[in-house]
C-alpha cells in the first residue's frame, strides 16, 4: 500500500467489474482475487457468511464447554426464557439453548458431508460421463434418470427406518442423503464438460500427450469448478432441509440425540402455549439455512459477473 | 417429433422397471410386514399363514416381483397389508392430494411470474432488494416451518379471534359434513386454504427467482433494445417482446418442479393431518407395505417422466428454434 504504484493499481481495479460488464478484459486481478474481491463487497453475502460463521464458533464453543447440557434433565421444567436458561427449557427440565446448538451441529455435519458426497460423486460421474460421451454417458445419465424418478423421499424413509435404530445414526443419514443428492451436480459437470472439451486449450494438450486424467483433472474440473462450488453450498442447505424434514417425521436423528428439526417435531404441539420451544429452534434453522442460501447466492454472483447486471 | 416422444417413453418405461425392482426390493429387504402380527402371542397360527399367503411371504423375491408385476399390467395394484385393494385407495388418496397440489400450483405460478416481473422491472431498486430477500426466506424455509408457523400464529388467533373455526387446521375436512357438494363447500375452502397457502410459499420462490432471471437476461438482448430503437411502446415490448421469450424457460422449469410439489403435498399433509396420498404412503412404508409404496413409486414415477417429456415438448413448441430428433 506504501508504494504509488500499488494505489493506482487499486483504483484500476475498483472499476473492474464495470469493465467487465461492457466485456473489456481487464487483468487487474489474478481470477480468484476478483472473485474473492467481489464476493467481500456483496453485502447480502457476507451477511450470510458471518452468521454463518458466528453460528458455528457459538454452536462450537458452548457445545464443548457445557458437553452434556443438552440431555441435562433438570426440575425447571418448562420455564420460560430467563437469565439463567436464555431460550427456556422443556419439559422434562432441558435447556433449550444447548439443545438448539447442539442441534445447529448437528444439522452442519450432516449437510457438510453430504455436500462433500454429492461433489465427489457427482464429479465423478458427470466428467466421466461428459469427457467420454457415448455409450458410457447414455448409461450414466439412465443411471441419473433413474435416482431422479425414485421419489427422494421413498428412499430416505425406507433407508432412515433401517438406521433409525442405530446408536450415532447422524452419519448414515448424511450417507443416505450424500447418496441421493449428487446427481444434480452430475448433470451439471457433464454439461460444463461437453462444452469444455471442444474448446481449442483440450486439444493442444491432448496434441501434446496428455492423459484423459491429466486433461480431466488438470483442465476441465479447474474450468468447472465455479459451478461445482456454487453447487456445494447449495446441496449444503438443501441437505439441512432434507435432514430437517426427516427429523420432523420422526425418521431422521433420534432422541437423546437432537437436530433443529426434531427439536421442531417436540415444540410444534405447545407452540402456542410454551412459545420458546418452537420458535427458537425454528429460527435457528432459518437462520442456518437463509445464511447457507446468501453465501450460495453471493458465490454465483462473484463466479459469474455477467449474471444479473443487466442495463437497459 | 413423434419418434422422438416414443423413444423417451421407451426409455422411460425401462428406468421406471428399473426403479420398480430397485423399491420393491429396498421394501421386502427392510423387514417382516407382519412383524406386529408374529410378536402377539394371541394371534392364531392359522390367521398368520393366511396373511403370509396373502401376501406371497414365503415365496422367493423374484416370484413375489412377477406376481406383483403381471397384475400391474391388468391394471391391479394388488391389495396392502390390510387387505384392502391398493387401487382403490390410491384413487381416493389422490384425489384429497390433487386438490391441494393443483390450486397450488396455479396459484404459485400466477404469483411466482407476477414477483419475478416485479423485481426484474424494479432492477436493483429497493422493491427489488425487498422481495429478493423475502423470496430467498421463503426458499430456505423448509415446508414444515411453513406450515406450522401459519397453523399457529395465524390459524388459532384468527379462530379465537371469531370463536369459531375459520380457518380449519387438521384434516381435509369435517368428517361429520353433510349435504351435496355445494353445501359442503365453506367446509372444503376452510380446510384447503391453510395448507394451499403453505405450498404455494414453498414452491413459488425458486420460480420467481428464475422468472426474475429471465426477465433480466431476455430485457438485456438485442432484440428488445431493438424494439425500443424501434419506437414500440414499452407496453407492448413488455408483453409482445419481454414476456413472451421470458416465459419459455420458466415452462419447462415449472414442470420439471411438479415432482418437487407433490413431495411437499406429503409433508404439507403431514403438518395438517390430512388424509390423502402422504398419509398413505407414510402408512405404507412404515408398514412395510410393498404394494402401498410401489402403488406410490409408479404414480409420482410416471409423474417425474411425463412431467419431463412435456417440459421438453412445450420448450419446442415455445421455442420454434428447437428442433427434436435430429442431431
Amino acid at each position: 500500500m506504501s508504494e504509488p504504484g500499488v494505489n493506482e493499481f487499486e483504483a484500476m481495479t475498483v472499476s473492474a467489474d464495470d469493465a467487465a460488464t461492457q466485456g473489456m478484459a481487464l487483468e487487474a486481478r489474478g481470477q480468484w482475487a476478483s472473485v474473492l474481491h467481489r464476493f467481500v463487497r456483496n453485502i447480502q453475502a457476507m451477511t450470510g457468511l458471518i452468521t454463518f460463521v458466528l453460528l458455528l464458533i457459538v454452536s462450537f464453543v458452548y457445545t464443548s464447554l457445557h458437553a452434556s447440557a443438552y440431555s441435562t434433565i433438570s426440575f425447571t421444567v418448562n420455564s420460560p426464557p430467563s437469565a439463567s436458561h436464555l431460550f427456556g427449557t422443556n419439559s422434562i427440565g432441558i435447556d433449550m439453548l444447548a439443545q438448539i446448538l447442539k442441534g445447529v451441529l448437528a444439522d452442519v455435519q450432516v449437510a457438510v458431508m453430504v455436500a462433500i458426497m454429492a461433489v465427489v460423486i457427482g464429479t465423478l460421474i458427470g466428467s466421466v460421463s461428459g469427457y467420454y460421451g457415448g455409450k458410457i454417458d447414455s448409461t450414466l445419465m439412465r443411471f441419473v434418470d433413474l435416482i431422479l424418478v425414485i421419489p427422494v423421499l421413498v428412499v430416505l424413509v425406507l433407508l432412515a427406518h433401517l438406521v433409525a435404530q442405530k446408536a450415532n445414526n447422524w452419519f448414515w443419514l448424511a450417507i443416505i442423503i450424500g447418496s441421493l443428492s449428487w446427481t444434480y451436480i452430475a448433470r451439471l459437470v457433464r454439461a460444463e464438460f461437453l462444452s469444455l472439451r471442444e474448446r481449442d486449450f483440450v486439444e493442444a494438450s491432448r496434441a501434446l500427450g496428455a492423459s484423459d486424467w491429466r486433461i480431466i483433472t488438470r483442465h476441465l474440473i479447474p474450468n468447472a469448478v465455479g459451478p461445482i462450488i456454487v453447487n456445494a453450498t447449495i446441496t449444503i442447505a438443501g441437505a439441512i432441509v432434507l435432514e430437517s424434514t426427516l427429523s420432523y417425521l420422526g425418521l431422521g436423528i433420534q432422541p437423546p440425540n437432537v437436530s433443529l428439526g426434531l427439536l421442531i417435531e417436540q415444540g410444534q404441539n405447545s407452540a402456542t402455549t410454551e412459545y420458546w420451544l418452537f420458535v427458537y429452534p425454528a429460527a435457528f434453522l432459518l437462520l442456518l439455512i437463509v445464511s447457507v442460501f446468501f453465501i450460495g447466492d453471493g458465490l454465483r454472483s462473484a463466479l459469474d459477473p455477467r449474471q444479473g447486471r443487466v442495463r437497459s | 417429433m413423434i419418434t422422438y416422444i416414443l423413444r423417451r417413453l421407451a426409455v422411460g418405461v425401462v428406468v421406471l422397471l428399473f426403479a420398480t425392482v430397485l423399491v420393491f426390493v429396498l421394501v421386502a429387504e427392510s423387514g417382516n410386514p407382519i412383524g406386529a402380527l408374529l410378536a402377539n402371542p394371541h394371534i392364531p397360527r392359522s390367521v398368520i399363514r393366511l396373511k403370509e399367503l396373502q401376501l406371497h411371504l414365503n415365496d422367493p423375491m423374484w416370484q413375489r416381483y412377477w406376481i406383483w408385476f403381471s397384475h400391474v399390467l391388468r391394471g391391479d395394484f394388488g391389495v396392502s397389508n390390510n387387505g384392502l385393494a391398493v387401487r382403490h385407495q390410491l384413487e381416493i388418496h389422490l384425489f384429497v392430494t390433487l386438490r391441494m397440489v393443483i390450486l397450488s400450483t396455479v396459484l404459485s405460478i400466477f404469483l411466482a411470474i407476477t414477483v419475478g416481473l416485479i423485481s426484474a422491472l424494479r432492477y436493483d431498486t429497493i422493491v427489488d432488494r425487498g422481495v429478493s430477500v423475502v423470496n430467498f426466506l421463503f426458499l430456505s424455509v423448509p415446508v414444515f416451518v411453513v406450515g406450522l408457523v401459519l397453523k399457529t400464529f395465524v390459524a388459532v388467533p384468527i379462530d379465537q379471534h371469531f370463536h369459531r373455526v375459520v380457518l380449519a387446521t387438521a384434516g381435509e375436512q369435517n368428517p361429520l359434513a353433510t349435504g351435496n357438494f355445494f353445501q359442503r363447500l365453506p367446509d372444503y375452502a376452510s380446510h384447503t386454504i391453510l395448507p394451499t397457502i403453505t405450498l404455494v410459499l414453498a414452491t413459488y420462490a425458486s420460480w420467481a427467482i428464475y422468472q426474475r432471471s429471465t426477465l433480466l437476461d431476455v430485457m438485456d438482448s438485442d432484440y428488445v433494445r431493438l424494439a425500443r430503437a424501434k419506437g414500440i411502446s414499452p407496453r407492448r415490448v413488455l408483453l409482445r417482446h419481454i414476456l413472451r421469450n421470458a416465459l419459455i424457460p420458466v415452462t419447462t422449469v415449472i414442470a420439471l418442479d411438479f415432482a418437487g410439489v407433490l413431495g411437499g403435498a406429503v409433508i404439507t399433509e403431514t403438518v395438517y393431518g390430512w388424509n390423502g396420498l402422504g398419509r398413505f404412503f407414510l402408512d405404507g412404508v412404515n408398514n412395510l407395505d410393498v404394494n402401498v409404496t410401489l402403488a406410490y413409486l409408479l404414480l409420482t414415477a410416471v409423474i417425474v417422466i411425463v412431467f419431463n417429456l412435456m417440459a421438453d415438448i412445450a420448450y419446442g413448441v415455445l421455442d420454434p428454434r428447437i428442433r427434436y430428433g435430429k442431431r
